[in-house]
């Protein structure tokens, strides 16, 4: 394969670089890149997670014994370990390498991006978390249909669960074919075959136990590896930030002067890092984008699913504050790490190239930012973990994925729609089996057909989705009387396809990856969410409100029940194990 | 759940009390979140220069407190949101219990 076709969308799987700003840092690299020298230690250490990770997998399965199991690990899992889980499956290898690439090449910028992944969990935490704990058993469709007509609404959520998922798991596919090549040295092939295959062991056997101690010992193998990266950038600069940045200014000025810019222009692109950018290219485009991010996040079904795994309310608040403090955590460090870069890695002439166009790149690409500076910080066996690490991550987060879209088809299509709730735990499990199998073929398959396609839409494309179908239902379903099954089913439809549509046509599709005409895009924003997310709670409100049919009153009537079960727990169907 | 349970549960006064409290406070701190965060962006995106502005002789600009603040202020007020809710919710909601199922 050509070398240079496969950067620029390694650079934007990464980077996810879903807004013009941050598509800089990732069209900024443009050079070569070739597969890097097969990294054994790298490969030795992650083998070891794996055959740690299996070895969890036989442990759960032997716990794995009916649907509440596979689907929720038999509600046993604790407040704290599940904030760690999710926290696990929401800090993915993009966040970790792309983040702190970004930060690295436009300073500011990447604190921005990673703020808007954190501010979606409040939102989630204070009107969401604990109604979802209480109405819910499996899947997010038990709440959004809870006092609803079952079908129509199961099967709205159901779609609404798969689409999300499947953009999700096509960018993580990819990225793991990408990540594969430069950080083990190893075929694109491989690396889908091998996560395809890793993901479908434990979530087949495992199913939610395994899949949440993965996310565990992930999350606490990256939080522990970013940790010991800023700590040893800070201890170098006596714990200053000041003069780490003081540094990382002059590092800046002195390649903008050796790129032949004029003292003052140099002046000016080294102190540039310390405030905002380019990032945000027009108000638009910043708030459609911030909503996309908050409101996505209370609205992806894998994150969602995670609720039903605690036993009870109390535990389902305590799991989102641990998350937020881990994911909080988590973000400083990639910003102290990206300016670790700046001064390890960006003065290292041995890590830096310059292209035709004079434009820096990194040895293996921008997005090995954190990789290279993992050496510079701990020599190769460090370097080994956290290419291990950042593998291990992906894992993790796909794991997570499948498990969902598994459980969206054998509990709300097959359970409720086909079988009218009558299915026993038996013939429910052996369905979400089949269907995890399904969905391991169809992911490798999808990463295999997406490998030379411009994907960097896709994650930003799936947040939008679950903040313009998913949430409204949702949300609204929690706290409005007057919501029916029509405006559930209406509302959710406009959300998901607008956002779709108009993701479509935005320029991260239709120039980047249709190849139309640069400023061509009908839809000139970077995220739909903006436009989608009033659309789906305009159509719930207005297909609700002229409802007239008696499914329609049971709706509203059904609001009483649903509340004092959403507010107490009372009557709540036990998912936990006695 | 019966009807005669779920009226005597919508009447009892600790229910009523912990739906409002939760969606007072909830709400409250909601707004706060959007307030913050939104504000935060507005700035970016309307005045980015007064993010870039030094705070002293260094190279230290008024942006790095306020972005680290923001990421503090979503850790700082979920946590408040979490304990609150963990000391006063679930008394309230025992007490709901309490007080219908005999």
């Amino acid at each position: 394969m050509s070398p240079i076709t496969f950067f620029p969308r390694l650079a934007a799987v990464l980077a996810l670089s879903l807004t013009p700003g941050l598509a800089l840092a990732a069209g900024a690299i443009e050079g070569a890149v070739e597969k890097q020298p097969t990294n054994w230690t790298a490969i030795a250490m992650f083998g070891f997670f794996v055959v740690a990770t299996l070895f969890i997998t036989k442990w759960a399965a032997g716990r794995t014994k009916s649907a509440a199991d596979f689907y929720t690990a038999g509600g046993g899992i604790t407040g704290f370990q599940n904030g760690l889980a999710i926290a696990g499956d929401y800090m993915s290898a993009a966040s970790f390498l792309g983040i702190s690439a970004a930060v690295m090449l436009q300073g500011y910028d990447g604190l921005i991006y990673s703020i808007g992944f954190l501010v979606g969990w409040p939102i989630l935490t204070f009107l969401m978390a604990e109604r979802l704990r209480n109405l819910g058993k499996f899947t997010f469709a038990d709440v959004a249909a809870f006092r609803f007509a079952q079908t129509p609404v199961r099967v709205f959520a159901a779609i609404s669960t798969l689409v999300v998922v499947a953009f999700y798991l096509i960018a993580q596919m990819v990225g793991a074919g990408q990540l594969i090549k430069l950080l083990f040295g190893l075929e694109y092939l491989y690396a889908v075959i091998v996560v395809g295959i890793l993901m479908m062991v434990y979530v087949l056997f495992g199913g939610m136990t395994a899949t949440t101690w993965v996310q565990i010992i992930k999350a606490c193998l990256l939080l522990g590896g970013a940790s010991f990266m800023a700590l040893m950038v800070m201890m170098q600069y006596g714990f200053s930030l000041e003069s780490l940045f003081a540094d990382s200014v002059k590092v800046k000025t002195d390649l903008a002067l050796a790129s032949g810019k004029t003292p003052e222009e140099a002046a000016a692109t080294g102190i540039a890092i310390m405030g905002p950018g380019t990032f945000v290219k027009d108000p638009i485009s910043a708030i459609s984008f911030g909503m996309a991010l908050m409101f996505g996040t209370a609205g992806l079904p894998h994150i969602l699913m995670r609720f039903f795994t605690v036993p009870s309310a109390k535990e389902a608040r305590k799991s989102v504050m641990w998350a937020t403090v881990w994911i909080g955590y988590f973000y400083m460090l990639t910003f102290i790490i990206g300016f670790g870069a700046i001064v390890y890695v960006l003065t290292n002439p041995g890590l830096v190239s310059y292209d035709a166009k004079g434009v820096l790149t990194l040895v293996g690409g921008n997005n090995m930012a954190a990789i290279h500076l993992a050496q510079a910080v701990g020599g190769n066996i460090f370097l080994g973990f956290i290419s291990a690490v950042a593998f291990a991550t992906i894992l993790a987060v796909v794991a997570g994925l499948t498990l969902s879209g598994a459980s969206a088809v054998s509990h709300d299509l097959y359970s409720t729609v086909f079988k009218n709730g009558k299915a026993d735990s038996a013939s429910e499990l052996r369905v979400s089996r089949i269907t995890t199998i399904c969905l391991g073929i169809v992911a490798v398959v999808l990463g295999l057909a997406f490998e030379k396609q411009n994907i960097a839409f896709m994650v930003s494309l799936a947040f939008a989705i679950a903040a313009s179908a998913n949430f409204p239902v949702l949300f609204m379903s929690l706290l409005w009387k007057g919501m029916t099954t029509r405006g559930a089913v209406v509302g959710g439809a406009l959300g998901l396809i607008s956002s779709v549509a108009l993701t479509i046509i935005s320029p991260s599709v239709w120039e980047a990856t249709l190849g139309f005409e640069k400023g061509s895009a009908p839809f000139p924003y970077t995220s739909p969410a903006l436009f989608s997310m009033v659309l789906g709670f305009a159509g719930i409100w207005l297909f609700s409100i002229t409802d007239k049919s008696r499914r329609g009153d049971q709706d509203r009537a059904g609001y009483l029940a649903q509340e004092i079960r959403s507010e107490t727990g009372i009557g709540a169907a036990e998912a936990s194990a006695h | 759940m019966q009807d005669t349970i779920l009226e005597r549960i919508a009447r009892s006064p600790a229910y009523n009390t912990l739906k409002r409290k939760r969606l007072r406070f909830g709400w409250l701190l909601t707004i706060a979140m959007l307030l913050v965060y939104y504000g935060f962006i507005t700035v970016i995106a309307f005045r980015k220069d007064l993010l870039a502005v030094p705070i002293g002789e260094g190279v230290m600009t008024w942006g790095i407190p306020i972005g680290f603040g923001v990421i503090l202020f979503t850790v700082v007020v979920t946590a408040i949101y979490v304990l609150r809710a963990n000391s006063d919710y679930d008394e309230l909601t025992a007490q709901v219990k309490r007080e219908v199922l005999k």
